[in-house]
């Protein structure tokens, strides 16, 4: 608990935007069923009780949901075996579609997602909480901090929408200029749905009716040190909100806790990462002191939250054009999300727990 | 009074295609068919007029002719017999201007049709994922086809330009694919194994010979009501392929090289002579390219009859099969499949694979 910096509650009032916070907790409230107890509660950390979490019904529900289908027997596994065969047919012949984007939502879901959920499940042990301010339908673009010196925040966000949302909407996330350039990892990227973060991917997806999710701190946040977890950096240059306003889609924005202790950066090799041409070069406790085994993750537990949705259709169509109203949007999804972040860093009761 | 169409490139399969298809419209009175080398294929009731394009005879074969229409369809890739990529060169840039420059002069021209590429807008990592007509390139070609593609756009462009009543359209092909194509793509997929670049799966998308005949027929004649065919436009038919995909539905198992040996190896071939296997060729297979086709569909009015599927799907079928026919993968699994004793002894092997 050490490590929650909880104080800077002031901080964020001084900040202006006075009027959207009310308004917010007043949302968050009202979607509390048990009143006020809860409203106290909330900022409480709640050292007694284990991980029946106080106000997370759905995820409570949803995590044990799809482990129901999964622990099948007798006439499943025959029914698996067939449908794992004729998968295997169809990949064996090429005959599977992807989309313009190379989304492969067969290997996807099949494949890939059940290679990221023991990492989701079993070691970061992945809580989410207001997945049902993910429309159902619809575009809609999810806002979320980043952290981790590594983008698995992302991944887990994209596993959590897929395995979590009632309307089994997928997640497609907007991604750096370098994942593209990696050999491999642009390949899988490409096939997990992810696409270049631009503005023109971004609307193309947005007009399409996609989930769109973006990170919009980029390798500021990803790869700021460990003394500066949970503060957000500059988010980019506001386009993810012209590219919202433009499409009139909702931002819905998220937090992700968990995520900046993975591997904490305590240094930055620069030479070396100019040298190899990335961005930073992160020097963590172990790594690469303990050379491969030190690029393990801690086992840290996380915590995604889809706060309320910020409505963009009530604006006029030429309000894309406003930088101002741009950079008041930008600041409200900001200051939201790290509002959230404080929140659940006072709830939460260790790091590792 | 009918239409009088010159089409230069009459000596390749679709410039041969094209003049023949022609003749049959009702509205065109007489063709002229210009190539430097003389076709080996008839061109029915056309008149061929043996003439290098890129020299000034060809302002007086323009003038001779009366032409109302002209049809550049000599902006290829690959030179036709034993040429070299100098004179290809040639044919393109300057062959390009010297037409251009004696339509500007001719009195009775009105229309102009220019077949380009996709090529023009390269293949760079950091590209957003589908291009408009109106996206910049990131990274403009350094040579090859493509480059003479971008050139050859920027002399129509100029043409245009001064001469404001002649339609032009220029119709930016994405790969084309036949039975009888003879372009690089087609011949690299000829090969019995597939050199591929280690971790990229480029995104493709093939148009079919028939409906660029198609579309070349619309663009050569008055426009349909509701439709405008002057214009850039991008030709492609619907959906993407996957190399990956392309590769196990031709059944011809790839070779994954990285990328510094496969550009070497090409340069190696190409100082050899053995093919064109030109740096866009390598980059379109490294990075991919997928276009938009909203204006050739809205504005253009033109609807392809084949998908990239389709087209690519009747392209295997012409090339025979290869070593892995996907018939004998399916063939196998299904034996799998069909196997008595199928229990949860098989599931390991299954995953195995």
């Amino acid at each position: 608990m050490a490590d929650a910096k909880v104080i800077p509650f002031d901080d964020d009032r001084s900040r202006g935007s006075a009027a959207q916070r009310p308004s917010r907790r007043r949302g968050t409230g009202s979607r509390r069923t048990t009143g006020e107890s809860a409203q106290v509660g909330e900022v409480q950390p709640l050292p007694g009780r284990p991980r029946a979490q106080d106000d997370v019904p759905v995820t409570h529900e949803e995590e044990q949901r799809p482990a129901v289908p999964r622990d099948d027997d007798g006439g499943g596994l025959e029914r698996r075996v067939a449908s794992g065969l004729s998968f295997l047919r169809r990949r064996l012949t090429g005959d599977y579609e992807v989309d313009d984007f190379g989304y492969d939502e067969e290997l996807t879901d099949q494949v890939l997602m059940s290679l990221l959920r023991p990492l989701y499940e079993k070691y970061f042990r992945v809580e989410v909480k207001g997945v049902e301010n993910i429309p159902s339908e619809g575009g809609a673009l999810i806002v979320a901090n980043h952290s981790g010196t590594l983008p698995l925040d992302g991944l887990m966000m994209q596993v959590a929408v897929h395995d979590h949302h009632p309307a089994d909407r997928h997640l497609r996330l907007l991604a750096a200029d370098l994942v593209f350039m990696l050999p491999v990892v642009n390949e899988l990227a490409r096939k997990l749905g992810h696409t270049l973060a631009c503005a023109e991917d971004a609307d193309r997806l947005l007009g399409q009716g996609e989930l769109v999710g973006v990170m919009p701190e980029g390798f500021k946040g990803i790869g700021k040190p460990f003394g500066e977890r949970y503060k957000l950096q500059r988010f980019g240059r506001g386009g993810f909100v012209s590219t919202a306003l433009r499409r009139r889609t909702p931002i819905i924005p998220c937090s992700i806790v968990g995520a900046e202790e993975i591997y904490p950066m305590i240094g930055n090799a620069r030479t070396l990462a100019r040298v190899l041409g990335i961005p930073y070069f992160p020097l963590t406790p172990t790594f690469p002191w303990l050379g491969p085994l030190g690029a393990v993750p801690l086992p840290t537990k996380w915590t995604i939250q889809f706060g309320d949705p910020i409505h963009t259709d009530g604006y006029p169509p030429e309000a894309a054009e406003d930088p101002m109203l741009m950079f008041n949007l930008t600041d409200q999804v900001r200051e939201q999300i790290q509002h959230t972040l404080y929140k659940l860093l006072v709830q939460r009761r260790s790091v590792f727990f | 009074m009918g239409k009088v169409v010159l089409v230069t490139g009459a000596a390749r399969q679709l410039g041969g295609r094209f003049v023949r298809r022609i003749q049959r419209d009702p509205q065109v009175d007489r063709v002229v068919a210009v190539d430097a080398v003389t076709p080996e294929h008839h061109l029915g009731g056309a008149d061929f007029i043996q003439a290098d394009i890129g020299q000034p005879t060809i302002a007086r074969v323009l003038a001779e002719s009366g032409a109302d229409t002209v049809v550049h369809m000599d902006v290829t890739g690959m030179a036709l017999g034993s040429g070299s990529r100098t004179t290809v060169k040639e044919t393109n840039v300057i062959g390009t201007m010297q037409l251009l420059g004696a339509c500007q002069k001719s009195p009775t021209v009105q229309r102009l049709v220019v077949k380009s590429s996709t090529n023009v807008y390269g293949s760079a990592p950091r590209d957003p994922a589908v291009f408009t007509e109106t996206t910049p390139p990131k990274s403009l070609p350094s040579g090859g086809f493509a480059k003479d593609a971008v050139e050859v756009e920027g002399y129509v462009r100029g043409f245009a330009r001064r001469r404001p009543d002649v339609a032009v359209c220029v119709l930016r092909f994405a790969n084309i694919l036949g039975p009888a194509a003879d372009t690089p793509l087609a011949s690299y997929f000829s090969l019995p194994v597939l050199p591929t670049v280690f971790g990229y799966d480029p995104r493709l998308q093939f148009v079919h010979e028939d409906d660029v005949i198609e579309v070349l027929r619309i663009a050569s004649h008055e426009p349909a009501r509701g439709t405008l065919n002057s214009g850039t436009f991008n030709i492609a038919g619907d959906g993407v392929l996957l190399l990956s995909q392309c590769s196990r539905r031709l059944g011809r198992p790839t070779v994954p090289l990285l990328l510094p040996a496969v550009t070497w190896a090409g340069s190696l071939v190409r100082t050899l002579g053995m093919s064109d296997f030109s740096p866009e060729q390598i980059r379109l297979l490294t990075h991919g390219r997928v276009v938009s086709t909203v204006q050739m569909r809205e504005t253009l009015g033109f609807r392809p009859e084949h998908t990239t599927a389709e087209t690519f799907a009747e392209f295997a079928r012409s090339r025979g099969a290869g070593l892995l026919p996907p018939e004998a993968l399916a063939g196998a699994v299904d034996r799998i499949a069909a196997l008595p004793a199928l229990g949860g002894g098989h599931l390991p092997t299954q995953s195995a694979n």
